[in-house]
């Protein structure tokens, strides 16, 4: 009542700041590993638990195309043995067959439903008469503009080109080079647009803050091309630099680099990163260099997180159509990431476990799979994982 | 029907628009005893050092070339960035010139110079080979890589706007005559340096009509380059593989994409091998051809004798090899890389103590004989 009476006396304009203020508070979770787990969820989250049934709950699965299906199985198999308390709403989506608008729209009512869902990469055809992204709609449609990932040298004893890699790429996943207005004015000239509005960076500078005070890191680091798109990335950089002054009193540092410089430290001196802040382009280059640096595309975790919505996702985005039914392919990814799920939905104990068995079948490296340097398939390292339990 | 027809007699046409789209190799000025005249840019900073060294070596070589040494900095000329009057006409005049770093003045309105230069000779494509070399060890060994960038469009087309306050939007214009003339170099340049395989990197999943009409004119041209292969590959799925491995495929083929894709990859596989001190870069022009070495002016140690010339000396290599002047190229190459395998005289940027000095001397004292 006198918090009602003292809000009512503010100016209406400060009030709405405020409002906007607080809606645009990123929800930063925990994330990271056992051994990398610092933070709690904070108290301004404003998720709803989804659906939750007797302590059961319900998560959208999008197994994807490509290796997919292989990796989905992999987690239910190792949900399934760990007894957690997770019940499975599965679409099999696709990006080869045709837009099946039923299955898509269930599937986007679910996650809405559920507000939490693990997710495979979906095929996309370079084809200009083919459809446009299916993760990208997704992504958008439900504002998930967080994309996180995590590049960490895990404790394994496949070869690195680096020790000491640490870092994640916090990269704004909604607007920049993916915003699809492209056009052809006249035959033979295309333009494409490259959109970036001081709400969206706004949010996606102070999720970066929140992410690195939340997990004990130290520096931020945002990747631009001011030098050359003067508007467009410079107002990205100004106001990463107007959100860094309001978290200088936390003690996070703040710096910038050209992207092309950018790329050319991440192969020479990884380390010198901690959390990286990016557009989307970039975000998606820089992502692959740091898994390529750490062990490639199979052990990179990744999550999408947007003020309603949490959809966890390996973190570079292969859809893997080369190995496809091999059963070679690496589950670590999307198993990592199902792990920050379970820390997400507050299942911490479960987390734990399922997490150690992977750190100790890694550590031991005795089972592991073809793009680690093993000869296991993506089945044995199941049972490893399942084994160590 | 009218413009398949149209299509047919422009893909006819298409070998006199080949010998059009660069400065032919001949072309450009000699002196009366027949010898190259070849503009030299010394630059700002380390500038001058680096490109007395190259003077020397080429003096010790015997390269038939005779340097015509001009400045170049910003001027205002109605209000548009250019360049000095006699070093456009010396440039426009011998068609080839070897440019050391420049200075950009910061916060005077000027565009960079750089830009001005690709500007006011048209020049197109951006060629970035990325080679290991023996005696500098980096965690990527046996790196060889060859990469075309656009260097004209693309993002930096430098065409963006506020729509509303804190709305901007920028954008990358993808044009088929620029893209068909990077694409045409592309193969050009995988036939000259004898690789079978041209590899177009975008992003043509994402902006399906930009990048797209990128891909679709370099499979356009390659249909006139029966013994070159074409594939294409994503722009992350290169980043990837080309860090894990870069051996793995990416030793053989030329790379060519639109620009901010090669300016980013560029630097990438640069920073594979051990940084900007030791990657050449020649940028290919309608009117003149400019190679350069793409570090910075290092103004911490200009003036010291401290700074390397391997880049600028590589691009001098590479510019002979554009001119067709292979033997002297081959030479001076071989004679750099020995100097650096050897670890005598290496300076302070490979770890070493030397001199650019003594360097230079070294390098001069490995030249074989002829």
């Amino acid at each position: 009542m006198l918090r009602n009476m003292s809000r009512a006396t503010r100016p209406a304009s400060a009030c709405l700041r405020a409002a906007a203020s607080r809606s645009m508070a990123a929800p930063v979770r925990a994330f990271g590993t056992v051994e990398t787990k610092t933070a709690l969820p904070p108290p301004d989250a404003k998720f709803a638990p989804g659906t939750v049934y007797g302590g059961q709950h319900t998560i959208t699965l999008i197994p994807g195309d490509g290796i997919g299906m292989e990796m989905a199985t992999a987690v239910k198999t190792i949900f399934k043995a760990a007894s957690v308390p997770v019940e499975w709403e599965q679409f099999d989506l696709s990006g080869y067959t045709k837009k099946d608008e039923g299955l898509l729209k269930e599937a986007m009512d679910s996650i809405r439903r559920n507000k939490v869902a693990l997710k495979g990469i979906l095929y996309t055809p370079v084809s200009r008469l083919g459809h446009s992204s299916l993760n990208v709609f997704l992504r958008k449609d439900l504002d998930i503009y967080a994309s996180t990932s995590i590049i960490e040298n895990l404790p394994g004893a496949w070869p690195t080109r680096h020790k000491n890699v640490n870092f994640a790429i916090i990269r704004e996943n909604t607007e920049g080079e993916y915003s699809g207005l492209e056009h052809t004015p006249v035959p033979g000239v295309v333009e494409s647009l490259k959109v970036v509005t001081r709400y969206k960076t706004e949010r996606i500078a102070k999720y970066a803050f929140d992410f690195a005070l939340k997990n004990g890191r130290k520096k931020v680091t945002a990747i631009h091309k001011a030098n050359i798109m003067k508007l467009g990335d410079g107002l990205f950089l100004n106001v990463c630099r107007e959100v860094a002054k309001k978290y200088e009193s936390s003690g996070i540092q703040f710096n910038d680099m050209i992207v092309d410089n950018a790329s050319m430290q991440l192969v020479s001196k990884p380390s010198q990163f901690d959390v990286i802040v990016c557009g989307n382009l970039y975000g998606n280059i820089l992502s692959n260099v740091g898994a390529a640096i750490v062990g490639g595309p199979g052990i990179v975790p990744g999550a999408n997180f947007g003020a309603n919505y949490a959809v966890f996702e390996p973190g570079c985005r292969h859809v893997g159509k080369d190995i496809q039914g091999h059963n070679s392919a690496n589950p670590t990814a999307l198993l990592l990431s199902s792990i920050h799920m379970l820390r997400h939905l507050g299942l911490d104990e479960h987390a734990n476990r399922i997490s150690q068995a992977l750190m100790k079948v890694i550590k031991e490296s005795k089972v592991l799979t073809p793009d680690l340097g093993g000869s296991h398939s993506t089945t044995d390292f199941t049972l490893a994982v399942i084994g160590n339990l | 029907m009218f413009r398949t027809a149209f299509a047919r007699a422009a893909r006819q046409s298409a070998p006199l628009c080949r010998r059009r789209f660069a400065s032919a190799a001949a072309e450009g000025a000699y002196t009366q005893d027949g010898k190259r005249i070849v503009t030299l840019i010394p630059g700002d900073g380390i500038g001058p050092e680096i490109s007395k060294s190259v003077v020397e070596i080429f003096e010790a070589q015997g390269v038939p070339v005779v340097w015509e040494s001009v400045d170049v900095y910003p001027i205002l000329k109605d209000g548009k960035t250019t360049i000095p009057e006699d070093s456009l006409i010396s440039i426009n005049k011998n068609k080839v010139a070897l440019k050391g770093p420049l200075a950009t003045p910061i916060g005077k309105g000027h565009v960079s110079m750089n830009l001005t230069l690709r500007r006011t000779f048209d020049l197109f494509a951006n060629v970035r080979p990325c080679k290991s070399i023996v005696g500098y060890k980096t965690p990527f060994d046996d790196v060889d890589t060859v990469l075309i960038r656009e260097n004209t469009e693309g993002e930096y087309s430098g065409i963006e706007h506020v729509v509303v306050e804190g709305v901007v939007q920028s954008i990358k214009l993808i044009t088929e005559e620029a893209s068909r003339r990077c694409a045409t170099y592309a193969f050009e340049y995988a036939r000259a340096i004898g690789r079978g395989r041209v590899t177009v990197v975008h992003k043509a999943n994402i902006q399906k009509l930009a990048d797209g009409l990128f891909l679709s004119v370099a499979q356009e041209v390659a249909k006139d380059y029966p013994d070159i292969k074409l594939d294409d590959v994503l722009l992350d799925r290169v980043c990837l593989q080309i860090v894990q491995d870069p051996t793995k495929g990416w030793n053989n083929t030329v790379m060519v994409m639109p620009n901010l894709y090669g300016d980013i990859l560029s630097d990438l596989c640069a920073g594979l091998i051990g940084g900007l001190g030791l990657t050449p870069s020649g940028n290919i022009g309608q009117k003149a051809s400019i190679f350069e070495s793409v570090h910075g002016t290092a103004p911490d140690i200009a003036g010291k004798d401290l700074a390397n010339p391997t880049a600028l000396l590589l691009s001098a290599v590479m510019m002979l090899r554009h001119i067709k002047m292979d033997a002297h190229a081959d030479n001076i190459q071989r004679a750099v890389l020995k100097t650096i395998a050897e670890g005598k005289a290496r300076t302070g940027d490979l770890g070493g103590k030397a001199t650019n000095s003594a360097f230079t001397k070294e390098v001069i004292a490995n030249l074989s004989k002829q």
